[in-house]
């Protein structure tokens, strides 16, 4: 491409230019340049379907480019398998973890190259000397012996490290590593690529966390619907610059300000207790506001909404819908007194992913769109058409499989499919987790207008930022108990993160 | 089916995935670019296009083809009906089982069912009760065994829905079970039915369509309606693509699951009857290995292990893919034993073909 004058003076650790590669009907990339020079923390950055876990699977070996090339230090390769890729010195450290969980961590990191000794019986003593000092270098609290399964996730993953770095790696891919880490175990995940970085080693590093990429990364190249968008120096770009590359507009971050029309009081809790998940928890919701949740993981938010929805049994308490006391046993009991509920995984806990759109959204009500013994395809359609419209979802036809959609659009049917119930009450639990920036905030302005439109929403989010855009009101929670209700006017960060730390405030019955 | 109200919304969709017809992914890598180019026109004609997503019916053609050509005796109606005949015993515990399959189960309990039902229909009708009965006393058996099929298949659904043990070992368990109570009651003799009109049933022809045959395709068609039209059939699928979501969407999982087992006990117990009249005898170990051959059918038609997956127009293609296979190698005088290992092979052989050509876009990691 370029003559050899305008070269670099130093060499790319890795360099990638014009990939294409086509699933069928879909041009998945379309020309992608990348590169990472040793030394560099290079952040990829695009929405969900732009084609970095494309990207980075040619890079493993996992898929075969249909055009362009692939060049390591100066030579151009081609890479079968991901053990080749490995031999080249790539390591993909995935987003999913993909350890044996029966196995020791020694095992785990030298899986498929345990040392020997004669007759093919494994060298442990070797294997785990090397295994400590690996983890020994990534400071790990735990060693070589230790069974997986037992170990936390973070530490989990610092394995999945590990194994990265029992090859002479020259180029490590982090894809999503922050996902399931808390903010101690970030810190020592960005010091050990800080050390990677030193010793040389080229960095990619995937993130839909900003602030992250900010800290890290030298340099960050966006994609876009498969194409390559430009590479900015970190240092020279802001946030608002790389948003506008990734989606092609910027983002309206504000708060919808419309107070509020608020109607009656359709949801009351009082007193109700679910040892050891939480206890002696009361709040209301009316009509047209949102409540937004907020607390640790594991304060207890979620463990309420499966209350509600009746997936789980209260030891005691009182909920009253629309003003009159009920109990609710099983979800059944729920939607029909209009209750509903997004749950946190969509993938696990709201969709049948090799179902079609259609019979996903309609699937809680098909028994009430039959003619004689059989379902209705026309009335199923025309739901299903109405809540594409009205949510714009964007899937060619309702045939597709709802798990070949991108993360917003799945959101979007599962949401969908609790609107065309009418419900009273609709629970979103963590909405937009998994989802790019730009369906986040569509997503955020459908949750205002549904409020808007009359239903009482609750938002449960682990994100701040999230629950102040949302909510009317904040109800803050830690250890299994409601520490502060705040209203959207009076609410400050501060204030917020004393509450659900549990800091110097009274517990409110 | 589309209603006419939608139409003027007919706007174009921005495609989130594809549109154009597109082969199956592996198709599109195994072939070279220039032969997949050429192929995927041809999609456009509804009938191919069904044959790629349905390729076991494409071996049931070839099968169809081979044997016309290499066997004088296999091309003939007469033939087509013993064929049916032959399949209906398989079949109808093939229809059961792909519901309970898609529904992400499993039943081993079939064979030891059918044996059981039949030994009750044959035994019931010469009771002293029903002895003045005449013709009459046929009924009253076949209803109780079809009733202890059913009960028998509530049993398996009640103690999967309620322990939460897999069908697996519940079913392997009432195999064996099932089986031991066969042997208890028929004091490990043969029963011979004595009124004939019983075995008469069997050679009955209703137009060119014996009655097996007959009871058999319309139990396919009404199962078919069932799981591709009905709610239950919708919610089959739910709750084996994934539990969860169903139980989120407000289906009763349980019940729904042991109404699937009763289904499948129903059709054990209806195939364990209608064998019975073919050889006028309930045989204590009538219907061994046949959950085996049952699942070997339902697998072959595409239905999915892991459930989700799966319909009744390929478990009928699996179904005649193995009734043809045994009647065209046994018209060309093939000794039985070669015909397991010809099928046991077809079996890996078929799935293998269809994991290569039928992968979806994501899941082509190579092992």
């Amino acid at each position: 491409m370029t003559d050899m004058i305008e070269r670099p003076a130093r060499e790319p650790a890795l360099r990638l230019e014009g990939i294409v590669k086509t699933f069928p009907g879909v041009r998945a990339l379309d020309g992608v340049d990348f590169e990472v020079m040793p030394g560099e923390v290079h952040a990829l950055l695009g929405e969900n379907g732009a084609g970095k876990s494309t990207l980075m699977k040619v890079l493993a070996g996992m898929y075969q480019p249909d055009g362009g090339t692939i060049v390591i230090a100066g030579r151009e390769v081609r890479m079968a398998t991901p053990l080749e890729a490995k031999r080249q010195g790539i390591v993909l450290i995935h987003q999913e973890l993909s350890l044996v969980p029966e196995m020791s961590a020694a095992e785990n990191i030298y899986l498929g190259e345990l040392p020997r000794k004669s007759f093919g019986r494994v060298d442990w003593k070797t294997l785990y000397a090397r295994s400590d000092a690996i983890l020994e270098r990534l400071r790990c609290s735990f060693r070589g012996d230790a069974t997986v399964a037992h170990l936390s996730i973070a530490n989990q993953q610092m394995v999945e490290i590990a194994r990265a770095l029992t090859v002479d790696a020259r180029v490590v891919v982090f894809d999503e590593p922050t996902a399931s880490l808390t903010d101690a175990e970030k810190v020592v995940l960005f010091d050990i690529i800080n050390d990677l970085k030193a010793q040389g080693v080229g960095i990619v590093y995937i993130s839909h966390r900003m602030d992250e990429i900010f800290t890290l990364s030298d340099r960050i190249t966006v994609l876009r619907d498969g194409q390559y968008r430009g590479t900015l120096d970190t240092a020279a770009t802001n946030e608002d610059e790389v948003t506008r590359l990734m989606i092609g507009r910027s983002l309206d971050l504000s708060r919808d300000t419309t107070p509020a029309r608020l109607g009656d009081t359709v949801l009351e809790v009082r007193d109700l207790t679910c040892a050891p998940h939480f206890e002696d928890v009361a709040f209301s919701v009316r009509a047209g506001e949102v409540v937004g949740f907020y607390g640790l993981v594991g304060a207890g938010r979620t463990a309420i909404a499966e209350a509600l929805f009746g997936l789980r049994s209260c030891e005691s308490g009182m909920i009253r819908v629309a003003g009159k006391e009920v109990t609710i046993d099983s979800p059944e009991q729920a939607i029909a007194l209009g209750i509903s509920l997004v749950p946190e995984n969509r993938k696990e806990q709201g969709l049948v992913l090799q179902m079609s759109c259609r019979d996903n959204m309609t699937l809680p009500q098909v028994q009430d769109l039959t003619a004689g013994p059989f379902v209705s395809s026309g009335a199923e359609i025309a739901i299903f058409d109405q809540y594409r419209d009205r949510l714009a979802i964007k899937t060619p036809s309702w045939r597709q499989p709802v798990g070949v959609l991108s993360g917003g659009n799945q959101q979007k049917i599962v949401i969908g499919k609790w609107l065309s119930m009418q419900p009273r009450v609709l629970i979103v639990d963590e909405p937009t987790r998994g989802i790019d920036v730009g369906s986040k905030s569509e997503i955020h302005g459908l949750l205002r207008e549904l409020a808007a439109q009359g239903y009482a929403v609750i938002v449960i989010s682990s994100e701040m930022p999230e629950v102040l855009r949302v909510s009317d009101r904040i109800v803050a929670m830690y250890h299994g108990r409601i520490t502060r209700e705040f209203s959207a006017d009076e609410v400050t960060e501060d204030a917020l993160v004393q509450a659900i730390s549990g800091i110097g405030v009274e517990l409110v019955s | 089916m589309t209603p006419p109200d939608t139409v003027k919304e007919s706007r174009p969709v921005q495609a989130d995935a594809p549109v154009e017809q597109a082969l199956p992914q592996g198709l599109e890598e195994t072939l070279p670019r220039a032969t997949a180019d050429r192929i995927r026109p041809l999609l456009d004609n509804p009938v191919l296009r069904w044959l790629v997503r349905n390729p076991i019916w494409v071996f049931v053609l070839i099968v169809f083809v081979f044997f016309s050509l290499v066997s004088d005796h296999f091309f003939a109606a007469r033939n087509f009906q013993n064929i049916l005949v032959q399949t209906s015993t398989i079949g109808l515990i093939a229809l059961g089982m792909t519901l309970v399959m898609v529904n992400g189960n499993i039943d081993l309990s079939v064979g030891a069912t059918l044996a059981l039902a039949a030994a009750f229909a044959v035994d019931v009708q010469s009771w002293a009760v029903f002895a003045t009965w005449g013709n009459w006393q046929i009924l009253p058996a076949v209803c109780l065994a079809l009733l202890v099929g059913i009960g028998l298949g509530a049993l398996n659904g009640f103690i999967v829905w309620k322990t939460g043990v897999d069908a697996f070992i519940v079913t392997l368990g009432a195999m064996l079970g099932i089986r031991g109570l066969v042997f208890v009651y028929t004091g490990e003799q043969s029963f011979y039915a004595m009124n004939f009109a019983y075995s008469d049933f069997s050679a009955l022809s209703i137009g060119p369509l014996p009655a097996l045959a007959l009871i058999f395709l319309l139990c396919t068609l009404a199962v078919h309606l069932l799981l591709s039209r009905t709610v239950h059939g919708r919610n089959t699928y739910a709750v084996g693509g994934n539990r969860e979501a169903a139980v989120n969407a407000g289906i009763r999982v349980g019940p729904h699951m042991m109404i699937n087992f009763m289904i499948i006990g129903f059709f054990a117990a209806l195939s364990g009857v209608l064998l019975s009249t073919q050889m006028g005898a309930a045989t204590p170990n009538l219907g061994r290995d046949y959950e085996l051959w049952v699942i070997t059918a339902v697998v072959l038609g595409g239905t999915k292990l892991t459930g989700g997956k799966g319909d009744i127009i390929g478990t009928l293609g699996g179904v005649l893919a193995i009734g043809m296979l045994r009647n065209g190698m046994n018209l060309m005088n093939v000794p039985a034993f070669y015909v397991y290992v010809v099928l046991g092979s077809i079996l890996i052989a078929v799935l293998f073909l269809d994991k290569r050509f039928n992968r979806t876009a994501d899941g082509g990691l190579r092992l």
